[in-house]
This record gives structure tokens, sequence and C-alpha cells, in this order.
């Protein structure tokens, strides 16, 4: 089944000017998005996730900012090269076409406005309906996403709601246009486990129901597991490992998502005695090693390393499946197995 | 899948907490050498201070001054003459007009209305209004600590009651407290049990203007230490079984200091600012002895026929103050980690 | 709301009651001397000393005192000793004018401030911010007094583009009782402008990088609506407060110093006149007067910032 794209990003690489050089955030990432996809960008803090979508909002636009590639949002109306548009078109865009929901919905409302009202303002900005319309909407949208009492409840502050309601009325908030796009940028980071869950709802019914293209940042793989189709995995700005969900999580391809996985710990095995943990830390965005990236911290460095490896597809030409490591899938299937408490990533020269 | 949430064991945290350990490893500075440093750079601010320095210089050097222009700051010359290019002129016009700046040693900014030498006393009076400003300046800064650090720390009662004498102070307006005070008090002086304090000590206003502008800094010192207060290094120390006044030694108060750094220079220009607008009205430091407030005071009585007597002085007194503040903000800029693009205030 | 309301009230009587007791002792207790003396100004007459010290009652015990005193200031039982004149009689006379010089200087330097703050702000780190900043702390430094008195001097005198001081009723001419206002006004803003300007610079700075203003822009609203309904309306809210308390500042002390300068005979120019004379009863019914008005508009104040901020409430 081909789904409709709705997102196609090439080559996208974002710098900024800092007084302490050039940091180089995003580095040539490429991905992709359909309809009722959800694609998960998977990386820790540093690894140029959120830069790389929140650009594509144009929200990282500034003075010291460096923008290269493109990112076409596909539409019937004529595509558009979100990193080159001019603010008057991404602004017709922002909230209408591509919604996005931020990390911390405590700080991401306007405290001194009421809910309501900030629910009303998006709509009116994007549609030409009447004020009493956009509020009826917007208390359908609270109503839809779980918010009790949804028509006294609008006329609240935003701290008069828990982290999970507000988190949901932002959720409300970027789907009161419709959105072909959502992007979520570690929405449950900030919440509860229990209220995760059921955040995490609303973000499948949005896939399911609306047939959205979703895009989810995070650093959680839990969270990845339960919703995601497809995976992209980022390490220090570039995009090291790519495929379908099953693809990624039972035959990874890269070192560094050898790590990501083996650090969670499965109910199935014998519990280790000491987690597993990646030696080292990823480099300074400032000044990066030549080649791969991840060498400093990869026992299985050898002599192609030092040379660029390109995001390909090894496993198999036709799939998905690309990831960035010279070495060939065999090697990499043997040096990936061990043994439940070893993830073929013990610290280069240490003794197990 | 039968995996658990992967959320604890990810390594959010420790890598970021490993770059920030990387990069101060790479700088290698605490919190004090970055702003020294970076006040260093900031060459407007640093040229601003020298001549702060050069102001206050000068005004110490009073007496030197004295005796190159021949005369004291309390010398009446009425009758006096003055030699300028070669032919003699009146220091005092008949019509009781005093003479403007000469630029040579005797009246080298001319003279006032009693043929007093401005220069002279412009230097003596600099002595005055920098000695209160700085006077009080500390003693606000002393009493400000002690006020809020007990308030944000001890909270409950004390903070009560300490607000509550905060806010009464705060109820007068500080150039009407300051005249109440300096009327009342010049005039009989002050008994604080056997010591007593004549109506004329500069020791009063300094004590007025320490007193006046508590508020104004005490009240962020609390807010400062009731944040504080919530951190983890306060509960460590009181795990560690640490007394609340080891405590706020060791703990709060050096945390405190680059908040009371960026305060100092400030409080020294609004003590300044307040003891010439209190010689102006005639509650500071009372004629004839010199102080710039009550110079401009009389100064402007007469600004229509002899006008350098009043701009003179001002002028000085705006140069100090400006220096204070170009400087103050410059150390503020230094202290303010987001300082890169923004002047902050 | 209410209850907030209600605290505040019960709040400022009890200030105003601390302030009468510390006016009371700064004027009869705390000095060395004769109270009766001080009270009756420069060289007053053995029968004049001991007329006062019986009307105020200097012989009695302290708290007699205390409540003679206040009954006299609530009662406006008050005369000058040097001019003889009814004090309460004189700070009304003098209300109208303060309020002129007070009221348009607030609101010359609130909208100053507010468009060279924004203005600094959207330009932030370059050639017109620093210049201002600059300006700005040329402003905090000018004394107002000096200030008003060479604009008076050069302007007025000299120039004569503007009246030589002095002040016109409003109910008599409009026109001209703005045009002898034009330099108090602007002397007395110049400082605030200076410190206002700069605060609202950085409330907008520290506001543009909050979260909720990315929101508002992902939400694909316009700029100026960004601006406006959410960079300025919570840049604002410390400024309105601020400006609030400085208000009350201003009809208290500063606007002595620009009466005297510019002889508009407000209550301001009366306290000063009064202190020169060491005429305590004026002295003493301004200070518990402004103090009041300090007290309310703190009050006043707390309250505008709890409808401002929703969040303030919840305390």
């Amino acid at each position: 089944m081909t789904r409709e794209r709705l997102l196609d990003v090439d080559e996208l690489d974002v710098s900024f000017v800092t007084e302490g050089g050039l940091v180089h955030a995003v580095d040539r990432v490429s991905f992709h998005l359909a309809r009722g996809e959800v694609l998960a960008i998977v990386g820790e803090s540093g690894s140029g996730k959120s830069v790389s979508v929140m650009t594509l909002l144009g929200l990282t636009r500034a003075p010291n900012a460096r923008f290269g590639g493109r990112a076409f949002l596909r539409r019937p109306g004529g595509d558009v090269d979100l990193v080159g548009a001019k603010d008057s078109v991404l602004r017709r865009i922002r909230g209408n076409e591509i919604a996005m929901i931020f990390q911390d919905p405590m700080t991401s409302l306007n405290p001194v406005h009421r809910v309501g009202d900030q629910i009303v303002e998006q709509i009116l900005a994007h549609e030409d309906v009447l004020e009493a319309e956009a509020r009826e909407r917007a208390i359908g949208l609270l109503d839809r996403v779980g918010v009790p009492r949804a028509r006294d409840r609008i006329g609240s502050y935003p701290h008069e709601f828990s982290g999970g309601m507000r988190q949901r009325v932002m959720i409300a908030m970027a789907l009161s246009c419709d959105p072909d796009v959502l992007i979520a940028d570690e929405p449950t980071t900030a919440l509860d486990v229990t209220i995760q869950a059921q955040i995490l709802e609303r973000v499948r019914e949005l896939k399911e129901g609306r047939n959205a293209g979703v895009i989810l940042v995070t650093h959680d793989l839990g969270v990845v597991a339960e919703l995601a189709d497809r995976i992209a995995v980022m390490y220090s700005g570039r995009i090291v490992e790519t495929g379908t969900l099953d693809q990624v999580f039972y035959d990874p391809q890269h070192p560094y998502t050898w790590g990501l996985l083996g650090s969670i710990t499965r109910l199935d095995l014998p519990r280790p005695e000491r987690l597993p943990a990646i030696s080292g830390a990823p480099p300074s965005l400032a000044s990066r090693p030549q080649g791969c990236h991840f060498r400093p911290r990869c026992p299985h460095e050898f002599e192609k390393c030092p040379e660029d490896p390109p995001l390909e597809a090894r496993v198999d030409a036709r799939s998905e499946h690309c990831d960035r490591c010279w070495l060939s899938p065999d090697e990499k299937r043997r040096k990936r197995q061990v043994t439940p408490n070893q993830i073929g990533l013990e610290a280069k020269g240490a003794v197990a | 899948m039968a995996t658990r949430d992967a959320s604890d064991f990810d390594f959010e945290g420790a890598a970021a907490f490993e770059e920030q350990a990387q990069r101060e490893r790479v700088a290698g500075l605490g919190p004090w050498r970055v702003a020294l440093r970076r006040l260093r750079r900031n060459r407007v601010a640093l040229a601003f201070l020298v001549i702060f320095i050069l102001l206050v210089a000068a005004a110490l050097a009073a007496p030197i001054w004295e005796n190159v222009a021949g005369r004291g700051p309390l010398a009446n010359n009425l009758s006096g003459k003055v030699t300028l290019d070669g032919e003699e002129a009146n220091v005092v016009s008949l019509d009781g007009i005093p003479i403007g700046p000469t630029w040579q040693s005797e009246y080298l900014m001319g003279a006032d209305s009693n043929g007093r030498d401005i220069m002279v006393r412009l230097l003596y009076g600099g002595r005055s209004s920098l000695l209160i400003g700085l006077s009080a300046a500390l003693l606000t800064t002393l009493l400000s600590i002690a006020l809020g650090t007990l308030a944000g720390f001890f909270r409950g009662v004390v903070d009560a009651m300490i607000r509550f004498t905060l806010d009464v102070i705060w109820a007068f307006p500080v150039i009407l407290l300051g005249v109440a005070l300096g009327t009342a008090l010049s005039l009989g002086g002050l008994q604080v049990g056997p010591v007593e304090i004549s109506g004329d000590s500069k020791l009063i206003p300094i004590l007025i203007i320490g007193f006046v502008y508590i508020p104004y800094m005490a009240r962020p010192i609390r807010g400062q230490v009731l944040s504080m207060r919530e951190k983890e290094f306060v509960e460590a120390a009181r795990a560690q079984g640490m007394g609340p006044l080891r405590t706020i030694v060791s703990e709060i108060l050096p945390n405190l200091s680059s908040t009371i750094v960026v305060f100092f220079p400030i409080m020294v220009a609004n003590a300044i600012l307040l003891e010439a607008a209190l010689s102006f009205l005639g509650a500071g430091v009372r004629p004839p002895e010199p102080s710039w407030g009550n110079m401009i005071d009389s100064g402007v009585d007469r600004i229509v026929t002899a006008p350098h007597q009043a701009i003179v002085p001002g002028v000085m007194l705006v140069l100090t103050v400006l220096s204070l503040n170009v400087f103050g903000d410059g150390v503020r800029d230094a202290f303010d980690p987001r300082a890169k693009v923004r002047v902050d205030h | 709301m209410a209850r907030f309301i209600v605290r505040r009230l019960i709040q400022m009587v009890l200030v105003m009651f601390s302030v009468s007791v510390l006016t009371f002792l700064i004027f009869n207790v705390i000095p060395n001397g004769d109270p009766a003396v001080r009270m009756a100004g420069k060289q007053p007459t053995e029968t004049q000393i001991q007329a006062i010290r019986e009307e105020w009652g200097f012989d009695e015990p302290l708290h007699v005192q205390y409540l003679t005193t206040m009954e006299k200031v609530f009662t406006g039982d008050l005369v000058s000793y040097t001019t003889q004149l009814d004090v309460v009689d004189q700070i009304v006379q003098g209300i109208p004018r303060t309020l002129s010089l007070a009221v348009g200087a607030a609101i010359l330097w609130m909208l100053f401030a507010v468009a060279l703050g924004l203005y600094s702000a959207m330009k932030a780190g370059r050639f017109a911010d620093r210049f201002l900043t600059v300006l700005a702390l040329i402003g905090i430094s000018m004394p107002v007094f000096w200030l008003g008195a060479l604009m008076n001097y050069y302007l007025g005198f000299k120039a004569g583009i503007f009246p030589n001081g002095g002040y016109v009723e409003l109910t008599e001419d409009p026109i001209d009782w703005a045009y002898h206002l034009v330099m108090p006004w602007v002397a007395l803003s110049v400082l605030f402008i200076g410190i206002y300007s700069r605060v609202l610079r950085s409330n907008v700075l520290d506001t543009m990088n909050e979260d909720y203003v990315r929101t508002a822009r992902a939400k694909g609203l316009s700029e100026r609506r960004i601006l406006v309904r959410h960079v300025l309306r919570n840049s604002l809210i410390p400024i309105v407060t601020l400006w609030g308390l400085d208000f009350g500042l201003v009809v208290g002390g500063g606007a002595i110093l620009t009466e005297t300068v510019f002889d508009l005979e407000g209550v301001g120019q009366f306290a000063a006149d009064a202190i020169g004379q060491l005429d305590v009863p004026p002295v003493l019914a301004i200070t518990m007067f402004v103090a009041f008005f300090v007290v309310l508009l703190n009050a006043i104040v707390d309250i505008l910032y709890a409808v401002l901020d929703p969040r303030v409430r919840l305390q």
C-alpha cells in the first residue's frame, strides 16, 4: 500500500553561529512522512532532533542561523519548500497544515490568557468563522481529547489544569484546524508515566482517525514501540539508522542503535547486574570527529571509519532499512550477538 | 513487546551532564572568573570606572587644590580682586554678580555670590557627597543583607514582621522620609543611648539615606533567599546537620554575593543623588559647608545672573552618578548568564 | 478575589497606623531638644512656645501626645506657625497642581518608556539599542531639580519658548495650563523614562524567549498579534505595577523638587517651603497625607497585579 506523501525532507542542514564557534546542529538529514503513519525520530539531547523538526515550521529562524537543503510539504495546491519559504507563506501553514505540540505544557501555554481564548485565537487566525462558532469548536475539541466538563473549563487559565490536562489542551489546540501533519516534540517527557499512556492514546487516535501523519520526536523507546511505524535514529546531528519499527528493533544495524536498545531491561530475560550503558559522551556540537561521529565510543571501529559513511540500505538494497555503518550486515549480526548481560558495546579495552 | 519503559535508563541526563562537565573542564572557570573576564572586555564600563576613580581622587585631593587656589571652601571674599589677562577684575561685581570660570588656578570654576572659590568648594563638596553616598550605600547593603536573609530563610513570623517593616518604610516616599528625618534630626541632633550626634554631623544624612533605601535592596535579596532555600544544596546542608547560622553563612551568603556586587554601584549612585536632593532642599548638608546639592540650590536661586554657579556642581554630580551607573550596568552584564546580545536592567 | 481585596485593605490600615506612629516618633520623640521649640519654627517667642506646649500636650505622657497629634492631623486643626494659615486648606489648594504634574508626567513617561523600550528590544544589540541605552543611563543620572532648573533657565527665561515657571488653572485656560506644564512634565519624566524603558526592554527580551511565544508562532498567528497579545501583554505586567508604585513616589517626593524649581505651588512646594522655615505642622500633615496616598496606591497596584496576572490570585 503506497500512502500519499506529505513531507519530503532532503539533506536538511542547520548551523548556528555562536560565541563558541559554528554549531552544526543538523547535518544533511533526510526523511519523509506519509499519511496515516507515525515516524519516530529518536536520539538523545543534542542529537539535533528537535532542531530538525522545528526548522520545518521555521521556528529556528534567527539572525545567526544558516540553512541548507530542502523540506517539501506536498499538497494538492502546490508543494512548498519549508526551508526557504517566506514568512507569510509559513504563517499560513503553521497551525493549519502542520501543527506542533511541545515538551513542557506548563510553559507552552500563555499563563495570562484563558485556555479557550488560546484555542479560538488559532482557529480565527486561519479560518473565516464567527467567534461563537470557533468557541463551540474549541469546546468540542477539549471534549474529544478527554478534558472533562469542557464547556466550563474553557474559561479556565492554564495554571488551573494539571500537567496531563494541559498537554491535552495543547493537543486540542494543535488539532483545531485539522492539520495534515502533527509534530510532537517529546510530548510525554514532562509527564507522569501513567499520564503518558493517555496522551499517547490521543496521538494514536489522531493517526488512525484522521489519517494525518505524525512525527514523534522522543528519546523514549517504550513510546516508540507503542506507536511508531517507522523510526529514524539520530546521533550527533545525523540520521544513523532508519527503517520500519520491526526492522530497526529486531535487526538493528548501527552500533548506536544497539546501545539504545540494549539499555532497555527486558522482562523476558534475566535481570542484568548492572545496566549497560554506552561509555563516553556524544561529541560537542562544535567539533566532531572525522568520518563517522560515533567512532570515539564504538568498540568495533576499523580502518574504514574515518571515511564518512553514507546512509545506505546495506541489508537489502530494495528495503527502506538504511544505516551509516561501514560494517557488513553479517559482521554486524555477529558483533551484535551477545549474552543478555552484554550489548556488544563493552567499553573499548575494558574487561567484561 | 515485553520491554519495560526505557525512559529511566536512557542517557538523556548522563549525556547532558557529561557535556556540561566537559565544557566546564575546558573553561576551567567558576562564575566569578567568567564575570570578571567579561567585565574586563567591556571597555566602556571600565572607562567609566576610571572616571569615577579619578573623581574620587580629585575629591580626596581637595586640600591640595586649596593650596593651589589660595583659599579655603568657606573663605568669603566679597571685596577681593583677581587678575585676568593682566587686568584686575572684581571677584564679585558691584551688583553682586560673581565672576565666571577663569580657567586659572584661582577661581578655576568661578566664584559664588559670597566670593568663595567654586572649584575648591566643588572638591570639598565632593568629599561630603561621596562620603555620605558610599557610607549610606554600605549601611543599606549590610542591613538589607541581614533583613533580607533573615526574612527569606526563616519565613513565617520573622518574615511577616520584616516584610511589614519594609512596607512601612516603603510607604514613605524616599524624599519625604529623608526630608522629614533630616529636618527633625538636624535641629537637635540624635541621641542614641549615651551617644549624642550633633545636628550638623554627616552621620545623620548617612543614617537617613542608608535607612530609607533598605526596602529597595532587601526585597530582591529576600526573594533570592526564598528561592535558594528550596534548592538542593540547602537541603543537603540541613541533612548534614548544619545549624541555620552556619547554613546561612556558608551556603546562602556566597550565592548572594553576585546580587550584592551588582546592586552596590547603583545603590551608591542613588545615595549620592538623594543626598544632593536633600541638600538642595535644605535637609542634608547645611550651608556654609559645601555639598553639590546645596551648591546647586544656591546656584539655582541666582541662575539668571550667574548660571555657572548651578551648572558646574550639576555637571560634576551628573558625571559622578553617570560613571557609577555605566559601570554598574557593565557589572550587571558581566554577571548575566544570558549576556550575549542584551544589556539588562 | 474579594478575600484578596479585603486582606489588602486590612494590611493598608495596619501600615497606615504604623506610618502615623513613625511620623509621630520622627517629629516629636526621636530628635533632641524641646518639641515645642522645634514646632515654633524660627525665632519663636516664649509665649508662643508655651502655647504650643499646651496645645499639643507635650507635658503629657507619650501615648496621650500621640493621640493629640493624630487628632489634630485628622480633624485638620493645624496651623502653620510661620504663615498662620490653615494647613489643610493649603494642602487642598495644592492638590490639583501636584496631581496635574504627576498625572501628566506619568502618562508621558509611560508612553515614551514603552515605545523606546520596545524599539530597543526589537533592535537588541544593534546601534539604535546601544544609543538608547546610553540616553537612558544619562537620564537616570540627571538630578531632576538640576535638569528642571536648567530647562527653566535656558528654554524658559532665555529662549522664551516656554513660560518661566508658574501655574495656570486647568479651568481657567486648558492650553495655557498645559503650556506651563510641558517643561515640568519633561523634567520629571526623564528619569523614569530612563528606568522604565530599560526594564521593559529587559522584560520583552525575556518574554520573547518564552515557550508560549514559540507556541504562538507555531500556531500561525501574525507577528503583530504575537507581539501585542503575547509579548507585550506579559511584559507589561510588572511594568504596570511598578508604574503605580512610582506614581505614588512622584506625588510624594519627586514632585517636591520639580514644583520648587518651577514654582508650581503644589503640595510638594508647600512641604519644601515649610521645611525651609522649620515649620513642623505642615510637614507633619503632608507626610501623613502622602504616606496615605502611597499606601493606597500600593494596595491598588497589588489588586491590579492580581487582575492582570491570574496566577497571583491563588495567593
